[in-house]
This record gives structure tokens, C-alpha cells and sequence, in this order.
């Protein structure tokens, strides 16, 4: 009885190895066509689903330059956006034409899903890190326990709140203010990181604020002891303290965000386009997938699966980075 | 001037606080306002093709509810194995992969399981909603478990080892038993987040309008629903979602307070 109960556990255990190599290796083969078609070039294609003469398909368009600081995209603004994702149903066999050009054949590149996916997690990142810091401070060192402990419940069922709540809640009422304020279209990447930064909030100030209370009373006694305000002993005892766990729950909300499907779907525009300002539409690797995965199939679906792999390779460093360097001693 | 730093990022950091209150209670204010205009009782005695969400709730529920037959018991298992019998790098690896898990993109856990259900299978269906679900589920549970029982003191597993109980019978009876508000706490809260949750149903059970039980069909969920009438161009459909979002929602909280509460109680 003994052996079976520890035999069980064993490998109900390595269920979540089993998983986790199971999702990397279906990824792949499924993403295997498009590997193989495409390669590493996928990554700086901005071509999704555009119909090119063979000759060109192999080399991606030469000038696509990414700045992500200046949001300076150089041309190739001329992207056809095509809807009908059922012009591609025959996947990667060529396509013959009895006009004058001799053969077509479809292309797609990941890169404005990509760059869609980081900037909207950068304008979160931006947008929440200020507040999340502030909310933590809030309640670990200002506000009295009867105070903090009902606004930390509050915060937390902030996070409980499913993501398609925010993304309808966004899309009917916050994103026409902030197009209001900014100007621009309703649905853009900044909405869209607006409001994925509102709901990485809770997360990070969570953890930031638990990492904050590991800072022993003495240290903070013998500052105050000092003469020091209650800033100078934050900003020199306890986040110095803190420090590696803040940025590991900093990495950690990253991680979220970059993989944040429904609010995100409500609120980027969902076209195929790279943004030449922040409040552009534009979409990323998420609603990529959500929004085409029905209907694709052949070369076109064989690219989701490979931007799927992408975003999970991503987000799998990122998260495991943050386990390792700065969450270690966490728990 | 230090004592004036000093007072204005404090007053920044209470406005912080208060900014984020104000989302969520900006938040919830919508949902009352839109979702109880467009709410009625009929809803719930109505499938989504008569303009109710009955069958939509149930389904919703149903998935989550063999997503948490599935996930519980081996998340506790595989927790117990973490915390009683594992020693050394495999479990510790184990427990690292457990945490990446559950913070992988709930989008690709939703392609992964197209992959290897919806493709062979030759369609959506409740049963790949439902795997999905689970797969959410299984690091959350593990997780909490593992924390719980890391809580329970060594002396009581020594005294049942001492009365010649042998380490199964300790860990089920007493370890289990001591650590049971807490994994109970952890296990409402994981399938609050579960049941709210969209993205790995869109491919996987998709949605639909009329009741069913058959789980190797199209099988009707909320969430996805939600998704579909909000973004279509009726006002109807729009109001539709708005009560559906109420409903999920209250129902969320519910089970998160609940939760809470329950520790709560057992904490005084």
C-alpha cells in the first residue's frame, strides 16, 4: 500500500514534465511546415497571408527596420489586409495563375504579431510598474492593518476578475476616454496595454508588497531611530531589502502579460498592420491565434502553431529567469 | 524639504492605492449597471438560442467540474509527492516547472490541446474544454498543496510515525487532515479562476446555443459566449453579454470570498 500510494504521487508528479515536454515537442511538429517553409525569417516577415510571385517568397521585404523607442517603423505600411482567411486553404502547394504572372505562392511572417505582443506588454509594463510600487508602499507601510488588509482583499479580487470582463469593460468604456484624451483610434495598442497594465496591477503589487514585509522590523526600527522620514527608510532599507524579490515579481507580471489572450482581443484592433504610433491598431501573437485559429488551416495554421511556440518559448524563459535569479528564496 | 519628500510620495502612494480601487470599483459599477439592466430571471430558464444563458452556465460549470475531478485529486497527489516523498533536485525541478506552468499562456495550453485532441478527434468538444481546464488547474492545485502541507509542523507527522502508523496512513489521516482549510481555500480559488476563464476554450470546446450533455460535441460555454455577443453589432446580443459578464463575475467573487472566509475563520 505504502509502495503504490508513493508510486502514485511519483507520477502524478511528473505529470507536469510530461505536459510541459508534451507542449513543446506537439508545438513543434505542428509548427514543423512553417519551420521548415519559412525558417528564421518568419521572426522579421511582416507579411501575414499575402499572395507574392514565388521568385520574391523566399527574402522578407529588406526594409523593415524595428525601433521599438521611437515607435519609427520604416515603411512597409502597404500591407494587404486580407480577411478571408479561406484564400489560403491550399496551404503551401503554389498556386497557378493563367494571367501573366507565371506563380504565386503564400507567404506569413510573425513579426507584426511579435512586435504587437511586446509593445503592448512594454506599455503595460510602463503604465502598471509606478502604481503597483505606490499600492505596495500603501500597504505595507503606510496604511493602519484595519485599513491595509480590506484594501489588500480588494486589490487581490481585482485579479480575480476574469480578463474578458476587462476586455469588454475596456473596449465600451475605457478606451473611448482614453481616445478621447489621446486622440487616435479606440482600439490601439495603447488601450490595449492600458489595459493589460490595470490587470497585471494586483499581481505585482501582491507580491511586491509580501516581499516588502520580509524586511525585519530592526532594520526599519534602527533607521527610524535614526531620524530618518518613512520615505528615506523605504527608499533605502526596505527596497534594498527587497529588491530581488520586487524585480522577480516584476519578470513575473511580465510573463502574464506577454501571454494575455481575451482583454487584449477586445482592445488591439486585431489587424494585421504594424503600428506607426502608439495608437494604432495593430495585434498580437495571442489574438493572432484566438481570432484565425478556427478558420486556418494548412501553411496558414502550421504559422499559428509556430507563433504559439514562439510566444511559449518566450514566456517560458522569461518566467524561469525570474524563478531562478530573484524568486529562489521566495516562499 | 526632506519632511516634504517624505509627504508627497506618501500622498503619491496612497493615490495609488486609491487609482487602483478605482478600477475596480469602476469596474464592478459598469457590470451592476449594464448587467442589471439586461438581467432577468428568464435567463436562467432559457438556452442561449432562446435569448437565455441557461445552457451556457451549465456548461461552463460542467467542464469546470470535470476539469476539477481531473486536476484536484492529482494535483494533491502530485503535491503530497513534492512536499512528503520528494527529495532532492527532481522534486525541486518538479516544483520550479509546476510554478512556470502556471503562468504559461492559457492560448497556447488552449492550441496544445487542439493539437492533440481537436485535431484526431476531428472536432471541438466539452471533453477538450474540460482537458484544457484541467491542465490550467493541475499547477495551481499543486502549488497550493505543497505550500499547505510545507505549513503543517514536523512533530505531528513524528508523533503518527511514533504510534506506528505507517507514512501513507500519516499523511492521510494527519498531515492531510491539518493542512485541509488551507488546500480547501487554495483548491475554491483555483477553480474561481478556471471557470472564468476564455482562451483555452475558444478551439477547444467552443461554444454553443443549445443544452447538451453529449461532451464529444461543441459544448456550450459562457465565457466564450460572452466573447461572440460582444462582438457582434445588436444591442440585444451586446446586453446579453453584459448580464453574462454579471453573472461570471458575481458568481468569481463569490467563490473567492468564499474562500477566503473560510481561512479567515479558521485564522481567529
Amino acid at each position: 500500500m505504502e509502495k503504490i500510494f508513493q508510486k502514485i504521487s511519483l507520477s502524478s508528479a511528473s505529470l507536469v514534465f510530461v505536459i510541459l515536454i508534451g507542449i513543446f515537442i506537439t508545438l513543434f511538429n505542428a509548427s514543423k511546415p512553417a519551420i521548415d517553409e519559412f525558417g528564421f525569417n518568419f521572426i522579421t516577415d511582416a507579411r501575414w497571408n499575402e499572395e507574392v510571385p514565388l521568385d520574391d517568397a523566399k527574402k522578407a521585404p529588406a526594409s523593415v527596420e524595428i525601433n521599438l523607442d521611437d515607435m519609427d517603423f520604416a515603411s512597409n505600411d502597404e500591407i494587404l489586409l486580407d480577411d478571408d482567411m479561406l484564400l489560403d486553404e491550399s496551404g503551401d502547394d503554389d498556386i497557378l495563375f493563367d494571367e501573366e504572372d507565371s506563380q504565386t505562392k503564400t507567404v506569413y511572417g510573425g513579426l507584426i504579431p511579435i512586435v504587437g505582443t511586446l509593445l503592448t506588454t512594454a506599455i503595460a509594463l510602463a503604465f502598471a510598474l509606478p502604481i503597483a510600487m505606490g499600492i505596495a508602499v500603501f500597504l505595507a507601510e503606510i496604511a493602519p492593518k484595519n485599513i491595509s488588509h480590506p484594501v489588500g482583499i480588494a486589490i487581490e479580487l481585482l485579479a480575480a476578475i476574469p480578463s474578458i470582463i476587462f476586455g469588454m469593460w475596456g473596449l465600451y468604456y475605457f478606451a473611448p476616454i482614453v481616445a478621447d484624451l489621446v486622440g487616435g483610434y479606440q482600439v490601439s495598442l495603447l488601450t490595449a496595454g492600458l489595459v493589460l497594465g490595470i490587470m497585471i496591477l494586483p499581481f505585482m503589487a501582491a507580491i511586491t508588497r509580501d516581499s516588502m514585509n520580509t524586511t525585519p522590523d530592526v532594520l526599519k526600527e534602527s533607521a527610524y531611530a535614526m531620524g530618518a522620514t518613512k520615505f528615506e527608510v523605504i527608499k533605502d532599507i526596505i527596497f534594498p531589502y527587497s529588491k530581488v524579490g520586487i524585480i522577480g515579481s516584476i519578470i513575473l507580471a511580465l510573463g502574464r502579460a506577454l501571454g494575455e489572450t481575451m482583454a487584449v482581443a477586445f482592445l488591439i484592433g486585431s489587424i494585421f498592420s504594424l503600428p506607426q504610433a502608439i495608437n494604432d491598431p495593430t495585434i498580437s501573437i495571442p489574438v493572432a491565434m484566438a481570432n484565425n485559429f478556427g478558420e486556418a488551416s494548412g501553411l496558414g495554421e502550421s504559422s499559428l502553431f509556430y507563433l504559439a511556440l514562439i510566444l511559449f518559448v518566450i514566456s517560458f524563459g522569461v518566467i524561469s529567469f525570474a524563478k531562478l535569479y530573484f524568486l529562489k528564496g521566495a516562499k | 524639504m526632506r519632511l516634504l519628500i517624505n509627504k508627497i510620495i506618501l500622498a503619491l502612494s496612497t493615490l495609488s492605492a486609491l487609482i487602483g480601487l478605482g478600477f475596480l470599483g469602476w469596474i464592478l459599477i459598469t457590470l451592476f449597471i449594464k448587467g442589471l439592466g439586461s438581467f432577468h430571471f428568464s435567463l436562467f430558464l432559457n438556452d442561449l438560442i432562446d435569448g437565455g444563458l441557461r445552457n451556457l452556465i451549465i456548461g461552463q460549470f460542467i467542464m469546470a467540474g470535470i476539469a476539477g475531478l481531473v486536476g484536484i485529486p492529482l494535483g494533491m497527489v502530485a503535491g503530497i509527492y513534492l512536499r512528503e516523498y520528494g527529495r532532492g533536485r527532481y522534486a525541486n525541478t518538479i516544483r520550479n516547472l509546476s510554478d512556470i506552468m502556471m503562468s504559461a499562456p492559457s492560448i497556447v495550453i488552449g492550441a496544445f490541446v487542439y493539437a492533440i485532441i481537436v485535431i484526431p478527434t476531428g472536432g471541438t468538444s466539452g471533453f477538450a474544454g474540460a482537458v484544457s481546464l484541467a491542465i490550467m488547474m493541475l499547477p495551481i492545485v499543486i502549488n497550493t498543496t505543497d505550500n499547505m502541507l510545507s505549513l503543517v509542523p514536523k512533530e505531528l507527522r513524528e508523533a503518527g510515525i511514533a504510534l506506528g502508523a505507517s507514512k501513507y496512513k500519516v499523511i492521510i489521516d494527519i498531515v492531510i487532515r491539518a493542512a485541509k482549510v488551507g488546500i480547501m481555500t487554495g483548491i475554491l480559488l483555483a477553480f474561481a479562476r478556471i471557470i472564468g476563464e476564455t482562451a483555452p476554450l475558444l478551439f477547444t470546446s467552443e461554444t454553443s446555443n443549445y443544452f447538451t450533455m453529449d461532451l464529444t460535441q461543441s459544448f456550450p460555454s459562457l465565457t466564450v459566449s460572452i466573447y461572440d455577443l460582444a462582438n457582434e453589432p445588436e444591442e440585444s446580443s451586446r446586453d446579453l453579454a453584459w448580464a453574462a459578464s454579471f453573472i461570471l463575475t458575481v458568481l468569481v467573487l463569490c467563490i473567492n470570498l468564499t474562500g477566503r472566509f473560510i481561512t479567515r475563520n479558521k485564522n481567529k
